[in-house]
């Protein structure tokens, strides 16, 4: 779990940074070449398999773990027990499912569409025809339902990562005096900065677009 | 102190079973299981079955005391073993839900008595150093970092009680079994067979049937000794470590 959840969190980084070019004013023309190239380059669709693969990986992992607890803990408590854990780190398999679920779909509005998608919307750079991935992007963001839908989604994520970040090292058994508080606090920073900055990205759309 | 005690009555592993509530006159010096046996002393005067728990030095260093009070292990008090619990931490008029330790490595006996004996089968499996050590030594005769020193001994605090694994949500006993191949591998009498010790006592832990960790950090909050869950990243990483080097 934490080597895949690792490599998830820098691919969120990446992701991050990659999106956050909506947020320039020039009608989409940056984040479409930025989405072409990500779409045609070998090097980049061999790491998208990867990132595919280490997703499913973590997913089932994250099953077959919440499977064995489950088992190995028979029954419940009567009375719950209040005794300052994390609710995050009580609700990681329920958080990864939620997770799942806004994963499939993200795949659905995007990446299915560019795929499989027919009619989509083209644009012209200095003679390179391409999918024109922003107005998709703008399309969906700026229906109430979908912009609220990726906030949760946004919102679930912070908490998985609240745990799994820090959460991660301790699994690896990378903990020491002086860098674990470290982690920790970069853990909790990340947890909300990352969630937050996609977030900033429907909210834009939506509010520049209505 | 007039208290009201939902308590868990359950004739084996194969019975189902249920809450009794009971109604118990205690003072506030008494602890909690002299509570109990304020309620065992009535049931039996009653010619009525009295409540099974375990109990034994009644000091905080045996470990055998194991009920979970209000959802908790040993109670709401932290670093404290049942029999170290006193009545007045409850207020007259409180009702106690006193359960036995639940996981599926752990089976009920009968009512809160429950059989720990995987803690022992892990301890037999690498839990001890097989050289002979021969009489206590001279103090500082053998040359021991203070740092380390201090390590192996918080970890040797484990008292082997099981509230760990009670009160991890998952069932797990990693922090017992971080605390034990701790104690041992940090100082040089045991270091010698640590690398098979975390294999063969993971192993055995994994056999027994409890859970994996998922660093919730519940074992910490209950243990009455406060082991710190940084000897289960010491476990995990001498366990990777211990999977490159082995043959």
């Amino acid at each position: 779990m934490s080597l895949t959840g690792l490599f998830l969190i820098l691919f969120l980084v990446v992701h991050l940074i990659g999106n956050l070019q909506l947020l320039s004013n020039d009608e989409g023309k940056a984040f479409n070449i930025y989405t072409d190239f990500m779409s045609h380059n070998p090097v980049i669709q061999l790491i998208a398999k990867g990132n595919y693969f280490f997703i499913l990986l973590h997913a089932i992992m994250g099953i077959l773990l919440a499977v064995k607890n489950k088992n190995a803990k028979g029954s419940k408590y009567a009375v719950s027990p209040n005794n300052k854990t994390s609710w995050a780190s009580n609700n990681m398999a329920l958080l990864g499912t939620l997770i799942f679920a806004f994963l499939l779909m993200h795949m659905g509005h995007f990446w299915f569409q560019f795929k499989w998608g027919s009619g989509l919307p083209m644009v012209n750079y200095d003679g390179v025809e391409m999918i024109n991935a922003y107005a998709k992007v703008t399309t969906v963001m700026s229906q109430p339902i979908w912009m609220v839908a990726y906030l949760i989604g946004l919102l679930v994520l912070a908490f998985h990562l609240w745990h799994g970040f820090a959460s991660a090292f301790q699994s690896l058994g990378l903990r020491h005096k002086k860098y674990t508080p470290i982690i920790e606090g970069l853990g909790k920073a990340y947890s909300i900065l990352v969630p937050l900055g996609f977030a900033i990205l429907p909210l834009y759309i939506f509010f520049t677009q209505s | 102190m007039k208290l009201n005690l939902k308590v868990w009555r359950q004739k084996n592993n194969d019975s189902k079973g249920s809450f009794e509530t009971h109604t118990v006159n205690a003072s506030e010096h008494m602890s909690f299981l002299e509570m109990m046996d304020v309620l065992n002393e009535r049931l039996i005067s009653e010619k009525k079955d009295p409540v099974a728990f375990e109990h034994d030095c009644r000091e905080g260093i045996c470990g055998a005391c194991s009920m979970v009070i209000n959802g908790r292990p040993h109670g709401p008090q932290q670093g404290t073993t049942t029999c170290q619990l006193h009545m007045r931490k409850f207020k007259d008029g409180d009702t106690i839900v006193v359960e036995p330790f639940r996981a599926k490595a752990f089976p009920i006996l009968k009512d809160l008595v429950v059989d720990r004996s995987a803690f022992d089968r892990i301890i037999q499996s690498g839990g001890y150093i097989s050289v002979n050590t021969g009489q206590a030594t001279d103090g500082n005769s053998v040359p021991i970092e203070k740092d380390l020193a201090l390590k192996a001994f918080d970890a040797a605090q484990c008292i082997g009680c099981g509230a760990c694994a009670a009160a991890c949500p998952n069932g797990s006993a990693m922090l017992f079994t971080s605390a034990k191949v701790s104690h041992l591998g940090l100082l040089p009498q045991g270091e010698v067979e640590h690398t098979k010790r975390v294999q063969s006592m993971v192993a055995q832990m994994d056999e027994e049937g409890f859970g994996f960790c998922s660093n919730i950090g519940a074992c910490e909050v209950e243990c009455p000794k406060e082991i710190s869950t940084e000897n289960i990243a010491r476990m995990n990483r001498d366990y990777f470590k211990a999977s490159l080097v082995s043959e």
